[in-house]
C-alpha cells in the first residue's frame, strides 16, 4: 500500500514539474512583449530595460521559471492587464460557481448513470434495457451544448419550468442557487452520466457471471439483493474511476455550459481572457486546470487502491 | 449497442478467413448496418457538398433572412443573413469531417509508433507514460486555448489540439496490444531467428496491432467532431465566413427564437455524424473480436 502511494506520489510530482515546464515555455511562445506593453509603445530603450529588469525578465531562463514557481506557490498570479484587478480576485469570484455546477453535474451523472445501468442489467434483453441503452448513446452521440440550447428553447422559455440563465450564490441562498443550477448541471451532466452507464452495466453483466454470484443466488438470494450487495458494489470501483478519467472533459464542457447558460464562472473567465488576450489569467487558468487536474487524478488513484486491493499487488500501471 | 453476444456459429464458422468473417459478422448486425450506411451518406454528403448545395455557403440573402424550412428555394430554411442552412450544412459537415481525419490522422501518426516502443521497451515506456501523463493533465479545450492564443485560433489548431488530447488513448491502445502480441509463440519464433526489434514490431506487431488502431480511430472520430463543433461553437476553432456547424449553432443561439430550425439541424448533423461512428464503430469491435461478449 505505502508503496504504492510513494510511486503515484513521485509520479504525479514528476508530472506537476512538467506540466509546469509546459505552461511556463508556453506561455513565452504568447505573440508580444510583455515589458513593451507595461512600458508603452514610446518606450526609450533604457525604459524598457529597467522595466524589463523590474519584471525579471533579463534574468537567465532557469532563474524566470524557478521565480515562477515561487509566485505560483504564494499564489501570486499577477494582475489582469485589462482591468488591473489582481488575478487571485477574479479566480475567486469565479472558480466556486464552477464548482458547484461541476459537483451538481457529478452528482446528477452518478444517480442517474448507476440508474440507468442497473435497469439495463436487471431488465436484460427486455424494452427497459433499450431505453437505457438509447440514452448512452444519444448522451455520447449529441453534443451537450447543443443539448443546452434545446433545453434553454424548451425547457426554460416554451415550459418556463426553469431560469434560462443567471447565477445566484448557493452559499447565499443555497434553493434558488440550486435551482438556477438545475438545468445546467443535467446538461453538463449528460455525457457523463451516459459513459458511466455504459460502465456500469459493462461491470454489472461482468460481476453476475462470477461463481460467487452463483453461490449466493443458490444460497437463495434473490437476484435483485445479488444486483445491489455484489454487482452495484463492484460497479463503484469503475465509477470513481470513470469520474476521475472524465474530469478533464467535464472542464472543457463546463466552460462551454457556462457560456450558453450565462453563468459567471471559470470558464468565462477563461474565455474572456482568451479573446482579450490577457495573458497573466491564461497562464493562471490554464495552471489551476492543470494541477488541480493531476491532483484529483492522484486522488482518485489512491482511493481506487483503497477500495479495490488488487490494484497495489499488481503494480503502478 | 444492442447486440450482445454473436449469434453462436459466427465466431466458428469463418476462422480460416479473417476479412470474410468480420464482413459477415458486421452483415449480421442491423445497428452496424445501421452505422455503415449512416456513415456513407455522410462522407457522401461531405465530399459532394459542392455539387448537392444549392447555393455557395457563404452567399448572402439579405431580402429572405429567416425563411422557415420547406419555403421555396430554401429546403431547410435560411439564417440571419439569408444564408442557405442546406448549403451551410452541407459544408459544415465536410469542415467537421476534415477536422475529424486531421486529428484522428495525428494522433495515429505520433500515438501507433510511441505505443509500439512503450509496449516494446520498457526504458522507452517509463519515458512515454510521464509524457502521456502530463498530456492528460491538459483538458483538450485548455491546449486548444493555449494554442489560440499564441497563434490564432484556426482549423489546422483546432485539429492539433484535438489530436494532441487523443494521443495518449492511442498510445495506450497501442501498448496494451504490443504487449499482448509480444509474447505470442510466433514473435518468440521470430526472436529466436534473431529478427532485430524493428522488424518484429514492423512485420508482426503492427499488422496485428491494426485492428485495435482501427476502432480506436472510429472513437475518436466523433469525439473529435464534437470537440471542433465545440471549439468553433465558442470562437477557439474554425473562423467565419468558413462554413463549420459549430459556428452556426453559436449564431443561431443569438436569433433562437425567430428561426429555431436554425439551431436544430447544425445539431442533428453533428448527431448523426458521431451516431454513425458508434455505432460502425461497436460493429467492427465486434467483429474483430468474436470472443468479446461485453463490450466496454
Amino acid at each position: 500500500m505505502g508503496r504504492y502511494v510513494f510511486t503515484k506520489l513521485w509520479q504525479s510530482v514528476l508530472t506537476l514539474v512538467l506540466a509546469s515546464i509546459v505552461v511556463f515555455v508556453g506561455v513565452r511562445q504568447l505573440p508580444g512583449d510583455p515589458a513593451l506593453a507595461m512600458a508603452g509603445e514610446e518606450a526609450t530603450p533604457e525604459q524598457l530595460a529597467a522595466v524589463r529588469a523590474e519584471m525579471g525578465l533579463d534574468q537567465p531562463l532557469v532563474a524566470q521559471y524557478l521565480a515562477f514557481v515561487r509566485n505560483m506557490f504564494r499564489g501570486d498570479f499577477g494582475e489582469s492587464t485589462r482591468t488591473g484587478t489582481p488575478v487571485t480576485e477574479l479566480i475567486a469570484t469565479t472558480l466556486p460557481v464552477t464548482l458547484w455546477l461541476s459537483a451538481y453535474a457529478i452528482v446528477v451523472a452518478i444517480v442517474v448513470g448507476i440508474l440507468f445501468g442497473v435497469i439495463a442489467e436487471r431488465f436484460r434483453g427486455r424494452w427497459p434495457e433499450w431505453v437505457a441503452n438509447a440514452f448512452a448513446l444519444v448522451g455520447l452521440s449529441v453534443p451537450n451544448f447543443w443539448l443546452g440550447i434545446l433545453a434553454i428553447l424548451y425547457l426554460a422559455v416554451t415550459l418556463g419550468w426553469f431560469p434560462a440563465s443567471g447565477y445566484v450564490d448557493v452559499l447565499s441562498d443555497p434553493l434558488r442557487g440550486l435551482y438556477y443550477l438545475t438545468l445546467p448541471a443535467l446538461i453538463l451532466g449528460t455525457g457523463l452520466a451516459a459513459v458511466i452507464m455504459r460502465q456500469t452495466r459493462a461491470s454489472m453483466i461482468e460481476t453476475m457471471t462470477t461463481d460467487y454470484v452463483r453461490t449466493a443466488r443458490a444460497k437463495g438470494l434473490g437476484r435483485g439483493r445479488v444486483l445491489v450487495r455484489y454487482g452495484l458494489r463492484n460497479s463503484l470501483i469503475v465509477v470513481v474511476t470513470i469520474v476521475g478519467l472524465q474530469l478533464g472533459g467535464l472542464i472543457s464542457g463546463a466552460v462551454v455550459t457556462e457560456r450558453i447558460f450565462a453563468l459567471p464562472g471559470f470558464g468565462k473567465l477563461t474565455l474572456d481572457a482568451v479573446f482579450t488576450r490577457d495573458y497573466p489569467v491564461i497562464q493562471a487558468v490554464v495552471l489551476i486546470i492543470t494541477v488541480s487536474y493531476i491532483l484529483i487524478n492522484l486522488a482518485v488513484d489512491i482511493l481506487y487502491s483503497v477500495v479495490n486491493p488488487k490494484i497495489r499487488v499488481g503494480g503502478a500501471n | 449497442m444492442a447486440v450482445e453476444t454473436l449469434p453462436p456459429g459466427t465466431a466458428g464458422a469463418g476462422l480460416g478467413s479473417g476479412r470474410g468473417r468480420i464482413l459477415s459478422s458486421l452483415r449480421s448486425n442491423p445497428l452496424g448496418i445501421t452505422g455503415g450506411v449512416m456513415l456513407v451518406a455522410v462522407v457522401l454528403a461531405a465530399l459532394l457538398a459542392p455539387v448537392l448545395a444549392p447555393y455557395p455557403p457563404t452567399e448572402v440573402h439579405f431580402d429572405t433572412p429567416f425563411q422557415r424550412p420547406l419555403t421555396e428555394g430554401f429546403l431547410l430554411g435560411t439564417d440571419d443573413l439569408g444564408r442557405d442552412v442546406l448549403s451551410r450544412l452541407l459544408f459544415g459537415i465536410q469542415t467537421s469531417l476534415q477536422v475529424g481525419v486531421l486529428s484522428v490522422l495525428l494522433a495515429v501518426v505520433i500515438g501507433t509508433p510511441l505505443g509500439l516502443l512503450a509496449g516494446y521497451s520498457r526504458g522507452f515506456d517509463a519515458v512515454i507514460s510521464r509524457l502521456t501523463d502530463v498530456t492528460l493533465a491538459f483538458p483538450f479545450l485548455i491546449i486548444a486555448v493555449g494554442l489560440a492564443a499564441i497563434s490564432g485560433p484556426s482549423l489546422g489548431n483546432a485539429a492539433v489540439a484535438l489530436g494532441i488530447a487523443q494521443i495518449p488513448t492511442m498510445i495506450r491502445v497501442v501498448r496494451g496490444e504490443t504487449l499482448r502480441i509480444k509474447e505470442s509463440d510466433f514473435v518468440l519464433g521470430a526472436r529466436t531467428m534473431d529478427a532485430s526489434p524493428t522488424w518484429i514490431m514492423l512485420r508482426h506487431v503492427l499488422p496485428n496491432a491494426t485492428s485495435a488502431i482501427i476502432v480506436q480511430a472510429t472513437v475518436i472520430m466523433p469525439v473529435a467532431v464534437i470537440g471542433e463543433a465545440l471549439l468553433s461553437f465558442l470562437g477557439l476553432g474554425i473562423q467565419p465566413p468558413t462554413p463549420s456547424l459549430g459556428i452556426m449553432l453559436s449564431d443561431a443561439q443569438q436569433y433562437i427564437f425567430r428561426a429555431p430550425s436554425a439551431a436544430i439541424f447544425p445539431g442533428i448533423a453533428i448527431a448523426a455524424i458521431c451516431l454513425a461512428f458508434n455505432l460502425f464503430g461497436d460493429a467492427l469491435r465486434d467483429a474483430f473480436d468474436p470472443t468479446n461478449t461485453t463490450r466496454k
